[in-house]
């Protein structure tokens, strides 16, 4: 420890003001305090201050993702090789959890691999072009982006939306803490409405599953969407519908542990949930906006279930089962709860996420187009968020201006 | 203004005029005389003071200056008439002296200071009283004025917030405020007919070996305090507490209006991936380091940042220790824009800096929360006068 210390101090000089190498100091500094917290002390203010700051906070995501993680590695091995069919290459009889994971691993790594050597690169270009440091945001930006991809996205796509991410998400306005729209969702959007054929439809949720024929690579929402308009004693509609049954693909244990087809990191509730259990008891995340969404997600979905007719399975599905579904724990816990592009009050905090809650499934069941509403749902507050926020905060502004009134 | 003097708390010599940048005067150093001479002041019949001739004489004795004025935390305008006057009986702040000892034998010396400061407003004189304990009867069988009791942890004995519960100051109000200490010296002064600048002081922080009161002269050096009184190590001295405090040398002085100094752990030190590791000794006011499995009594909090200074990404952080109406975020960000009238709508006339030390101490992106909200209330200063 004390010979990287000194190793720093030695190559310091050439990076600060007057060394060869003094446009690079926002990367050295990034790198210096990533090993060390630096030994500042308080010039102003407070004399002491709390121990956590946002590396710390941003780590504590990170642990939160893991389960998301490791589980989304088993499952992409285990939907890839649960296709395989007798006489296909590479078939066998049974495969260990262990071969699926170290599948998925090989898989998914790439994606991390890419997603952050492509998102710090853009960071550390405009720490220097800017001369500020480099803030701690992209760390769970880089994770959260191959978690919301489908497993097969080719890598240049990849680093095409992570780049347009960082700089039309971030950068435009003024960097971490600044941005209006949630970065990584603004990732998926841009190759949703870019690349489409790569991020719907039935061929792109398990790998390589546009090779394989006869493959039920569809997500469940994607098998709900085709149910919409069409004659229900039709016997496709039947078969779909015998999906969502306790012992189909689509059932509600399987939705809820995970089992199923989608984006690499969203299919398991259970997961999702055990990183919520860790952002809320350290109080990384905000109760508020998890709780508010998820009853405005839950409401709606009974709403539908309550003026849908029943056969349509789709409006009936139960609205536990239909929250298990897609992507809306994931948006629930690491999405709307991002800080920068949630609302900032309380109040506006609750009615934040009621409404990302209630419009993720509105969207999601009216609108045919979109088989999953959570993304656009999520977007679409973010850019209402300091809308809410404003009439909060004038509510606070008029109170103290009756109180004056009340005094003349 | 000019009306307002500052009377020397000792005979002697002037020895040293600091000064700072635009030749702001900083520190007057005087060297004292072993025995100090008073200069004697005309002994009033405390039953004819009115408030014209409490005034002139405070003035004249270099007592008004412990009178200050809400909003913006200033020397009170002697020609404005204040709608109340505050008086925050206890300190709920860090390591804070306690009052009810200090007080201990004092009654009838602080009920005539009340009697005489209350002359000051025809508004009510509210002295507030900690409400979490009973508090020494010298508080609460004060006459003459309103008592008031304060639930709740720190800041609940910042007299801020308290006048926000109390009395909330609007766009044009002025109220008065006065440290409990300086009331027993205004009433010192009015019986004895002199200036006795004499206080009472808390020796107090994790690097002292034996904490203790002193009974100082205003202004004092703090070296003879501390003198074979300290712990080994680099230390940080604060006249004040570490929350709001001014950090100041080892053989510098106590603030005039500070009754405690603080002397903690100067934390110059750099920490291996330390906001990595679990963290079991780190005190934080989240879980997010594992020091929540034992939570300890006592924490030898240094003057390490514990980070660098980030934008504003947490949210919902100060409102946990901001027991005003206000949203704190909003009035910082109008401020470091300096839209005034944002500002002014959004309360700053309610607040002062120190109201917001423990969302700075608080916070994630260790953003200097107090200085932006003295920068923001001298800008409204100097636009409206």
């Amino acid at each position: 420890m004390k010979l990287m210390q000194n190793i720093l101090k030695k190559i310091k000089p050439h990076f600060e003001e007057g060394g060869k190498l003094q446009t690079l100091y926002p990367a050295y500094d990034a790198f210096e305090t990533f090993l060390f917290v630096p030994n500042h002390t308080s010039d102003s203010g407070t004399h002491i201050k709390d121990s956590v700051d946002l590396k710390r906070t941003m780590v504590l995501v990170i642990i939160a993702l893991i389960p998301c993680v490791l589980f989304g590695m088993w499952n992409t091995g285990y939907q890839y090789f649960s296709q395989l069919q007798e006489g296909m290459v590479g078939f066998q009889d049974n495969y260990s959890h262990w071969e699926y994971f170290v599948f998925g691993l090989c898989k998914v790594l790439p994606l991390i691999i890419v997603s952050y050597v492509v998102g710090l690169t853009v960071e550390f270009y405009f720490a220097v072009k800017r001369k500020h440091q480099v803030n701690e945001g992209y760390l769970v930006t880089g994770m959260l982006i191959p978690l919301i991809m489908p497993i097969d996205v080719p890598l240049w796509m990849l680093a095409l939306s992570v780049i347009f991410a960082v700089i039309i998400g971030k950068e435009v306005f003024g960097g971490t803490g600044m941005n209006i729209l949630n970065p990584a969702l603004t990732a998926r959007a841009f190759i949703f409405f870019a690349y489409p054929t790569k991020m719907s439809g039935d061929k792109v949720w398990v790998h390589q599953a546009d090779k394989i024929d006869g493959v039920t690579g569809e997500t469940a929402l994607g098998e709900l969407a085709t149910l919409i308009n069409v004659d229900s004693s039709n016997i496709d509609v039947s078969n779909i519908f015998n999906q969502f049954s306790s012992d189909g693909v689509y059932s509600l244990s399987n939705a809820f542990f995970g089992i199923i087809p989608g984006s690499v990191g969203e299919t398991s509730v259970v997961a999702i949930l055990i990183g919520a259990c860790i952002l809320l008891f350290t109080g990384v995340g905000s109760r508020i906006i998890m709780g508010s969404m998820f009853l405005g997600g839950f409401l709606m979905a009974y709403v539908l279930n309550l003026v849908g007719p029943e056969t349509n399975l789709f409006m009936s599905l139960p609205p536990i089962h239909q929250l298990c579904l897609g992507g809306f724990f994931f948006g629930m816990v690491f999405m709307a709860t991002d800080p920068v592009s949630a609302a900032q009050t309380t109040t506006g905090k609750i009615i934040y996420g009621f409404l990302c809650g209630v419009l993720s499934i509105l969207i999601r069941i009216v609108n045919p187009a979109y088989p999953e509403g959570v993304m656009v749902a999520i977007l679409f507050m973010n850019v209402m968020a300091p809308l809410i926020d404003h009439y909060v905060v004038q509510a606070n502004i008029n109170r103290r201006l009756k109180r004056i009134q009340n005094n003349e | 203004m000019e009306r307002i003097k500052f009377t020397s708390p000792v005979s002697g010599v002037v020895s040293d005029i600091v000064r700072g940048a635009k030749r702001k005067i900083l520190e007057v150093v005087i060297e004292a005389d072993s025995e100090i001479d008073y200069k004697p002041f005309e002994k009033r019949d405390l039953a004819s003071l009115n408030r014209d001739s409490i005034i002139q004489d405070l003035l004249i004795s270099g007592l008004w200056p412990v009178i200050r004025q809400r909003p913006f935390s200033t020397i009170a305008n002697p020609n404005e008439e204040p709608k109340a006057i505050f008086i925050s009986a206890f300190d709920s702040s860090p390591l804070a002296p306690d009052n009810d000892f200090i007080f201990h034998g004092d009654t009838d010396l602080f009920q005539l200071g009340l009697d005489i400061v209350s002359q000051l407003s025809n508004g009510t004189t509210h002295l507030n009283v900690d409400g979490n304990s009973n508090s020494a009867k010298v508080f609460s069988n004060a006459q003459g004025v309103q008592i008031n009791s304060i639930y709740g942890p720190h800041p609940s004995g910042n007299v801020g917030v308290q006048i926000h519960h109390i009395d909330p100051i609007n766009k044009g109000d002025v109220v008065w405020y006065i440290a409990p200490q300086d009331v027993l010296a205004i009433a010192r002064f009015f019986k004895d007919g002199k200036y006795d600048a004499s206080k009472i002081v808390a020796l107090t922080g994790a690097k002292v070996k034996k904490p203790r009161y002193y009974r100082i002269i205003q202004g004092m050096s703090i070296a003879p305090m501390i003198t074979d009184n300290l712990l080994d190590g680099d230390k940080r001295f604060v006249s004040g507490n570490v929350l709001t405090g001014t950090q100041i040398n080892q053989d510098g002085f106590i603030g005039f209006y500070d009754f405690q100094i603080s002397v903690i752990t100067e934390g110059n030190y750099s920490e291996f991936l330390g906001w990595l590791l679990p963290g079991f000794h780190k005190y934080s006011l989240s879980r997010t380091f594992f020091s929540w499995i034992n939570r300890k009594n006592e924490y030898d909090l240094d003057s390490n940042t514990h980070g660098e200074e980030r934008a504003f990404v947490m949210t919902g952080q100060y409102e946990k220790y901001m027991p005003i109406d206000i949203f704190p975020v909003h009035l910082i960000k109008s401020i470091l824009i300096e839209d005034i009238e944002l500002m002014e709508n959004l309360g700053i006339y309610e607040v002062d800096p120190e109201d917001f030390a423990l969302c700075e101490f608080a916070c994630t992106s260790k953003i200097p929360v107090q200085q932006i909200i003295r920068r923001g209330l001298d800008l409204i200063k100097k636009e409206c006068s």
